[in-house]
């Protein structure tokens, strides 16, 4: 293999092209950049697709909403650990934003009135707490899908440069700490290019699929934040995962919180709505640690239901097929083949599973990456930015609402690509390349090469997936965590075991990932 | 369980062959998709795209016993063995159940699949009633899965030339958009003995499309509006 790869110019390099990265990149195309979007899948198989629920924004619809109230409500939700100032700037432009994906031809659903339909969610209320409010814009139950598929119609409009099943590898740093690009693979042909930018965007999502049982797609893998931790930055948070209270037991596919939005109850195997007990309040609406955490003390306690009693029933039969059929159609499609249960006739059996990581690479609200540097804890390091949900602003603290991460990419995604506009760097010259820019990537792909024996892959990766699910679940304690954490850095030791195996991912074979 | 799964590496193979594997499944492996995973823990060389393995996605769609389907919702109980996989029809492989779909996007490209509407957009939302919306159902929800492209002669023929399938039903959601605004540019677009009239009506396209649209309808209603323009 040659010493270093061949350099591709651009001004800016977007990781990801899900919803974070392609509104990140709308902006950049259409302020007339040359802007890269790399994907490892085709832009519109992105995870985001998968959303179901919602997009929250108060646009009062309903009946009346503030900003106010979904910034109170965000900041409850997250355990009063979210960025306030952060918190503040989303809810606020949450209105605009959401407008905005409108004009860009998604087909929210309506009211009768020609306005965006809205549908309450849990965590969202009315007057800091009082009761339900319905803040969730949605497109039936298929919201991402639209919202990805029309950042992507958006983004062909604005003639934005994809560069499709290309798998980003390592950040590049210069001598200053500044990161200059990053070195990538070109799946179909196994050739490494180096992509030298003048900014770097991470927005490669989320990294569910370290747990056995996930809501998320097998793409979710954090590679975003392995490019962070090997160039040597910190990540923020990194324990703070979020349960979703409704995945399918056994197969982990989400069934929207929407769910109980539209009036779906929870019910013990006593036939019991226990979420009365739990929160009186906002009952099934309560936010997802809380839904979570009842649910599991309720099958800790023997009222599980099914033979082994380890799941509860999601009902939503009362709601009758109208409102199934119109506002849910993937979840009752969903649960027909994946739960063997038709949702208008009988319950849905979920558990919580992994659903989201709040934590990640910590960012401004301009997206700018920050580290500690010389005594500020917030130094910016230069060249690089981060957006969705591999980036912690944080919007989130330690537990995310429902519909704010659609929010957050969309938010973010939009005011990292105003902030690097406003740099103009058009006119900025590129910062030269370290002379041994490739050399990271190009030495771990020759060892990946020449490697002719080790552990398989896929049994290192399930082994470490085990250990995720065993030592850090819905509930956490310091003996079970203490445990786990250097057993999985023993899992995870992949420099000296990968084989064969890791080649055919990572070269010609690449495209099953 | 019995797979009989078609095999090319054009850096190793002279031509294409079929392997047959013969695999015992976890009680767990419920779809196609499952079943091709463990497949991949006994041959990693073996190579197919998924990602959502909730029929999302539109990644892994392929040739399943003779019809175009989404590995991910293919019940096993549901199929004859061997299994038998062959990728996509019609489109050049890259390698085993992968193929190049440049030309599906291509297309899908050429209809300009965005909303067109120049006026200044208001402070809110355009406002569009609930049936101009209901019109988008069974429109807006396709994943580009190529499931329906790749199962119609028309679109093997000339698929540098038909729109096909997909690329049609994205056509007619954007003419059935209330606030869409280049109806005439779209239906210009599309008016040639090849890019629309090529459809023959063979309905292959609904028949294996997993979302359960159905893309010659919509072909049908952009032929009559194009036939009540002319008079
Ligand atoms: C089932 C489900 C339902 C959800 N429903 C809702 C909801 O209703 N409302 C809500 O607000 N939130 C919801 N969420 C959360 C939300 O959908 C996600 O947090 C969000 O979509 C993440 O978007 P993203 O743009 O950050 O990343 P993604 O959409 O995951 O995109 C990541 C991108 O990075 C690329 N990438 C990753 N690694 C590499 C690499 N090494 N090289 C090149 N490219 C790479 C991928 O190809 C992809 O394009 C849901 C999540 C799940 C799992
Ligand atoms: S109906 Fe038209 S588009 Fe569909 S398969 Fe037949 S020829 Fe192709
Ligand atoms: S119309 Fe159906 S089969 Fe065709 S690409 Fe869309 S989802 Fe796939
Ligand atoms: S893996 Fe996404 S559609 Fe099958």
């Amino acid at each position: 293999m040659a010493k270093s790869f061949p350099v591709m110019h651009f001004d800016a390099v977007i990781v990801g092209a899900g919803g974070a990265g392609m509104r990140a990149s709308l902006q950049l195309a259409e302020a007339g950049l040359s802007v890269a979007v790399l994907s490892k899948v085709f832009p519109t198989r992105s995870h985001t697709v998968a959303a179901q629920g919602g997009i929250g924004a108060s646009l009062g619809n309903m009946s009346e909403d503030s900003w106010l109230w979904h910034m109170y409500d965000t900041i409850k939700g997250s355990d009063w650990l979210g960025d306030q100032d952060a918190i503040e700037y989303m809810c606020k432009t949450a209105a605009d934003v959401v407008y905005e994906l409108e004009h860009f031809g998604m087909p929210f659903d309506r009211n009768d009135d020609g306005t965006l339909y809205q549908r309450p969610f849990g965590g969202h209320s009315a007057n800091f707490g009082q009761k339900p409010v319905q803040r969730a814009c949605a497109v039936a139950d298929r919201t991402g899908h639209a919202l990805l598929h029309t950042l992507y119609q958006r983004n062909v409009r604005a003639r934005t440069q994809f560069l499709v099943e290309w798998m980003a590898l390592d950040l590049i740093r210069d001598a200053d700490g500044d990161v200059v690009g990053v070195t990538a693979l070109e799946m179909e042909t196994g050739e490494a290019m180096i992509l030298h930018a003048k900014a770097t965007i991470l927005a490669t999502g989320g990294a569910g699929r370290i747990f056995a049982a996930s809501t998320n797609a097998f793409i979710n893998t954090g590679d975003g934040l392995g490019m962070v931790a090997r160039a040597g930055l910190p990540l923020e948070d990194m324990e703070m995962w979020q349960f979703h209270p409704t995945g399918v037991a056994g197969a982990g596919i989400l069934i929207t919180e929407a769910v109980r939005g539209e009036g779906g109850i929870l019910l013990n195997a006593n036939g019991e709505r226990f979420m009365e007990r739990y929160a009186p309040n906002l009952k099934d609406l309560a936010s997802r640690d809380v839904v979570s955490r009842s649910m599991d003390q309720e099958i800790k306690e023997g009222r599980g239901c099914g033979p082994h009693k380890d799941y509860v029933l999601l009902k939503l039969d009362h709601l009758g097929p109208d409102v199934i059929i119109k506002r849910l159609p993937s979840i009752r499609e969903i649960s027909i083949k994946f739960a063997n249960a038709d949702p208008i006739k009988e319950p849905i059996p979920v558990v919580p599973t992994i659903h989201y990581m709040m934590g990640g690479i910590p960012t401004n609200v301009h997206g700018q990456v920050v580290a500690p540097k010389d005594g500020d804890p917030n130094s910016v390091v230069p060249g690089l930015f981060a957006v969705g949900e591999c980036a912690c602003v944080s919007v989130h603290g330690a537990n995310r609402l429902g519909t704010n991460s659609l929010l957050d990419l969309i938010v973010f995604g939009r005011a990292t690509g105003n902030f690097i506009v406003s740099e103009n760097l058009k006119a900025a010259p590129h910062k030269p390349l370290p002379g041994d820019a490739a050399e990271a990537s190009r030495a771990r792909l020759a060892r990946i090469d020449n490697a002719t024996s080790g552990e398989s892959v896929s049994a290192v990766a399930d082994t470490l997936r085990k250990t995720l699910q065993a030592h850090c679940g819905v509930f956490r304690n310091q003996g079970l965590l203490s445990e786990g954490g250097p057993r999985a850095a023993r899992d995870a030791h992949l420099d000296q075991r990968s084989q064969q195996d890791v080649q055919h991912r990572a070269r010609r074979g690449a495209r099953a990932r | 369980m019995k797979f009989r799964i078609y095999r090319y590496d054009p850096e190793k193979d002279a031509k294409p062959y079929y392997r047959d594997y013969d695999i015992e499944l976890d009680p767990h492996d419920r779809m196609l998709l499952d079943a091709l995973i463990r497949l991949k823990t006994v041959d990693d060389s073996l190579s197919f795209r998924r990602s959502c393995r909730e029929g999302v996605c539109g990644s892994d769609a392929m040739n399943i016993n003779g019809t175009n389907g989404l590995a991910c919702v293919t019940n096993l109980k549901t199929l004859k063995e061997p299994v038998e996989l062959r990728p996509l029809p019609g489109l050049p492989v890259i390698r085993d159940l992968i193929v190049d779909m440049t030309q599906f996007f291509k297309q899908y490209h050429s209809i300009k699949p965005y909303l067109i509407n120049d006026t200044p957009p208001p402070e809110k939302e355009r406002l569009q009633s609930p049936a101009e919306r209901e019109r988008l159902d069974g429109l807006y929800e396709c994943i580009l899965c190529a499931c329906c492209s790749t199962a119609c002669p028309s679109f093997w023929w000339n698929p540098d030339k038909f729109v096909g399938p997909a690329g049609l039903l994205a056509a007619y959601r954007f003419i059935a958009d209330s606030r869409d605004q280049a109806l005439n540019a779209r239906l210009d677009n599309l008016d040639d003995p090849y890019r629309l009239f090529r459809c023959h009506t063979i309905m292959n396209c609904v028949d294996v499309c997993p979302k359960g649209l159905n893309p010659t309808a919509a072909i049908g209603k952009i032929k009559d509006i194009m036939v009540k323009r002319a008079i």
